[in-house]
């Protein structure tokens, strides 16, 4: 199944690539079009904030990971490039996992 | 490089201040290294998509082949974000598709000044993502948007994929990727993905409502359905009616 979602992606984000450099722009140059384009991927990754951070199968939980995340809070408002991000939000959950004994 | 049109009575005049390298003036010499120094930053977080997809239960083969081929961030990670949430799959595609859609709208701008036709249009599109489009959109002429696209294009392409290998090779032989906090590096690569876009308004608006409702969502349907619910709250604000602005 892993693979078979890999290559629909594959295909997918390809299609949705050319097609921007194929079809006549006034096809998809619409305001509404735009705006909803425009907000997909907010809508789309803060989503996927809340369930990586707070979602353990069917339940949401509050654990290290929320840390790690105010951790992520702190180094982007210090306009910390991405790796250095992700790497403090791990650190940070890893740091309490390993005072908290697990 | 093609050279743009008003230019084509001189052959080569824009060689004049400093000689060509390769057939690149001087200014797009310029716009090469600023493209290569892209390719450096952006191919360096591939490092964190190689690890967190490994620790998500994808192989290395797996990890390398999204890079290779979907070859868009954001899309990348949502798909092994869903799948490390227990996710299906084909529910973690269709957010990546969802999140890919994006470039079409990049494409559009790209097109008129690009104006790549053929082949070279069909191999160029799978370069259509974030950083290649910042570095291209806003050029004068369609030989320096062409330096810009292609130089951050590829940059990014051969830096992302081998640090994505590196990644998903580091990570394997970690071991259990919470000792590492790495599940917690996904949320914090999501964040950091949608941080610059939270500059308005309305958009930390549809940010909070969809983290509600993708939270609100999570004990009453099946993994990956609600990220997907989410995207709804866009379509949503997006398609709201809108005061004219004056």
């Amino acid at each position: 199944m892993i693979w078979a979602a890999v290559l629909v992606s594959s295909a997918g984000c390809y299609l949705l690539k050319l097609a921007g450099l194929s079809v006549p722009p006034r096809v998809l140059e619409r305001p509404a079009v735009e705006r909803v384009a425009g907000l997909l991927p907010v809508a789309l990754l803060s989503a996927l904030v809340g369930v990586q951070v707070l979602g353990a199968g069917q339940h949401l939980v509050l654990d290290a990971r929320l840390v790690g995340l105010g951790a992520a809070v702190v180094a982007l408002l210090l306009r910390a490039p991405f790796l250095v991000v992700v790497v403090t939000a791990a650190a940070a959950a890893a740091a309490v996992r390993l005072l908290a004994g697990g | 490089m093609t050279e743009p049109a008003e230019d084509g009575a001189g052959c080569g005049a824009e060689d004049g201040a400093g000689g060509a390298t390769g057939g690149l003036s001087t200014d797009q010499r310029a716009i090469v290294r600023d493209g290569v120094a892209v390719g450096l930053a952006t191919g360096a977080y591939g490092v964190s998509f190689g690890a967190v997809s490994v620790a998500a239960g994808l192989s290395v083969l797996q990890t390398c082949a999204l890079s290779l081929l979907v070859f868009t961030g954001a899309s990348q990670f949502a798909l092994v974000g869903v799948i490390a949430s227990g996710g299906a799959p084909l529910s973690g595609a269709v957010t990546a598709l969802l999140l890919g859609s994006r470039n079409t709208l990049y494409g559009l701008r790209l097109a008129p000044l690009l104006s790549f036709r053929g082949v070279r249009r069909v191999a160029a599109a799978h370069l259509v993502i974030d950083e290649s489009t910042a570095m291209s959109v806003n050029r004068d002429t369609t030989a320096a948007a062409r330096v810009g696209f292609l130089s951050t294009g590829i940059s990014v392409f051969v830096l992302w994929n081998l640090a994505t290998l590196l990644g998903a090779v580091a990570g394997t032989a970690l071991g259990d990727p919470r000792t590492y906090g790495l599940d917690a590096a996904v949320g914090g690569a999501f964040l950091a993905l949608v941080w610059p876009r939270l500059d308005s308004p309305v958009n930390r608006l549809v940010a909070v409502l969809a983290v509600a409702v993708a939270l609100g969502l999570v004990p009453v349907t099946t993994a990956g359905v609600p990220v997907l619910a989410a995207g709804a709250v866009a379509v949503l604000v997006g398609t709201l009616p809108r005061r004219e602005r004056a």
